[in-house]
């Protein structure tokens, strides 16, 4: 199979003949997807308000969804960053402020209430997905998996400490002189 | 991916027989550095076996030598390598173009360290080609395991040059901020050196535990303060000699503001380090001290407090490590039995089980300090 990266190597270095398994786990690459999904959400919200708030009979309120659109690029940075956690959980919030905003607009006076409807449900989705996705993300990270040891006893010092300190110290001259 | 060939006159091949993760490895893994490539083999601890040697290695090499590779590779005739500053070679970074772009003038080749210092495949893999391998080595001894030679790649090498441009003397504090393998081995490396009092900052039970083993008073920042501790340990004046073995991703801490900024503004690309280490260890050390700098730092750091540093006329000694400048005297401390450094080691697993072992590493579970593969 051609491998791109291969023409770049020197003629002797070695070459990818095949490509194994990816060492990432299902919680990375689920992660990575919500952190791409909200970039691109992010990015339409941001350069688009107006087709969401026509979407979800919200018109007026495009700097609203502008600055959501921010949070979501801050969101989606966090998320595809080593911080995954972190850029999860903060989706979370935000997925609760989304639908705080989305619950104010299913009004009978909206005539867009069905789609307003549609979006929470959705949102609901993506909130439970970013929680399992920070939870399973957690879980994999975390510094107490397992045994728990302590190394006092490996000093590195065959000698010991004591014969140790000063050892690369330059020895004194010896004297000659007979005393 | 295929085997290494011989490619020039003075490479050489080695069958691989032990490598280890190094803690700079993570800052490929997370992707901080950049020019990494599909494919591209990482790890610069490696030893092995010589297996093919080219015409102009001249005998310094044969068929069945045991050799360490250091992490720098050296060509051992320029100007920077006649003066005993191997990582700084002048010669071997086949991507210097871009190292002088980023740096100013190139530093060596590296191996496994991203194509910004040459894009030479690193050792954590079967065989290894080793350029300019007639300077580039370092034999073993018989007597030394692979166990207790392979650290003479980079971390053994590493904290003991992180000591000794300390200059240390019999009355001297020294402070250690990160008790990772590098920290472990500037500890000893310290108390080798003659330190009165060596001082080890970390987090980590397991770390500071071995840091003590070694001879060590420990500060656990998480529950101290770092710096109250120092003035307690030293009658208010603070470490005349100050190590710093943290570099750029030091960790995040809600308790220390500018460690969260740094992160955010690394996030962003509006910084590339994040050196809470550093500020700390400035503010730290006593007027007139040292402060080592071994950690890696990868370009631009701000709010390095600059008036401590000016006032307190502190001298800062960095560098990638001249390996090769050490390596007869280590080699010779560790047949004395003055140090053996395969204490340090606390996970040896097969080659084909890197991935697992490098988030292991990273996420400091099973007690994990420093992981040998055997391919």
């Amino acid at each position: 199979m051609f491998h791109f990266s291969n023409l770049v190597r020197s003629k002797s270095d070695p070459k990818i003949i095949s490509t194994g398994p990816s060492s990432l786990t299902s919680a990375d690459r689920l992660a990575r997807g919500l952190g791409w999904f909200s970039i691109a959400l992010g990015t339409l919200e941001l350069l688009a308000p107006h087709r969401v708030t026509y979407a979800l009979g919200m018109d007026g309120r495009e700097g609203l969804v502008r600055a959501y659109g921010v949070r979501e690029l801050l969101a989606g940075v966090l998320t595809l960053s080593v911080e995954k956690r972190a850029g999860l959980l903060s989706r979370v919030a935000g997925d609760g402020l989304d639908m705080a905003t989305l619950l104010g607009e299913l009004r009978p006076s909206n005539p867009r209430a069905g789609t307003v409807l549609a979006a929470l449900v959705m949102v609901g989705g993506i909130a439970l997905l970013d929680y399992t996705a920070a939870q399973d993300v957690a879980a994999q990270h975390d510094a107490r998996r397992g045994r728990k040891r302590l190394y006092n006893d490996r000093s590195g010092f065959p000698k010991g400490i004591a014969a140790a300190r000063g050892a690369a110290l330059p020895r004194p001259a010896r004297s000659t002189a007979l005393s | 991916m295929s085997d290494p060939e011989i490619e020039h006159e003075r490479d050489a091949i080695i069958r691989v027989t032990s490598c280890a993760i190094c803690g700079s490895d993570l800052h490929l893994f997370h992707n901080y550095i950049p020019a990494m490539m599909p494919g591209d083999i990482m790890g610069h601890e490696t030893m092995g076996e010589v297996v093919e040697v080219g015409s102009g290695v001249n005998g310094k090499l044969k068929k069945g030598d045991r050799i360490v590779v250091p992490f720098t590779i050296i060509c051992g005739e320029c100007e920077q390598c006649r003066r005993g500053n191997f990582s700084v070679c002048e010669t071997t970074n086949r991507n210097r173009h871009l190292a002088e772009k980023v740096f100013g003038h190139t530093t060596a080749g590296l191996f496994g360290y991203t194509h910004l210092t040459g894009g030479y495949p690193g050792g954590q893999a079967d065989y290894l080609r080793v350029p300019f391998a007639d300077a580039t080595h370092i034999k073993v001894p018989d007597s030394l395991t692979d166990e207790q030679a392979l650290f003479l790649s980079d971390i053994f090498p590493t904290g003991w040059q992180a000591a000794a441009q300390c200059d240390i003397e019999p009355d001297d504090t020294v402070a250690v901020w990160g008790c990772g393998p590098v920290g472990q081995m500037a500890i000893r490396s310290a108390i080798l050196l003659g330190a009165k009092q060596v001082i080890a900052i970390d987090r980590i039970p397991e770390r500071l535990a071995m840091a003590e083993a070694g001879g060590a008073i420990t500060i656990n920042f998480d529950s101290e303060s770092v710096v109250g501790r120092l003035n307690e340990l030293t009658d208010n004046k603070g470490p005349e000699k100050c190590i710093d073995c943290v570099g750029f991703e030091s960790h995040v801490s809600m308790a220390q503001p500018d460690s969260v900024l740094d992160r955010a503004k690394q996030m962003f690309m509006l910084e590339n380090d994040r050196p809470h280490a550093l500020r700390e260890i400035i503010y730290a050390c006593r007027p007139g001290g040292i402060v080592s700098i071994p950690g890696v730092y990868s370009g631009f750091s701000d709010m390095v407090p600059m008036g401590a540093l000016m006032n307190k006329g502190l001298t800062i000694r960095t560098g990638q490590t001249h390996v090769n400048r050490w390596t007869d005297e280590l080699v010779r401390r560790i047949e004395d039995g003055q140090i053996d450094p395969s204490f340090v080691i606390t996970h040896t697993v097969p080659l084909a089980q890197g991935p697992e072992m490098y988030r292991a590493f990273r996420d400091k579970q099973d007690s994990c300090v420093k992981v040998v593969l055997k391919p």
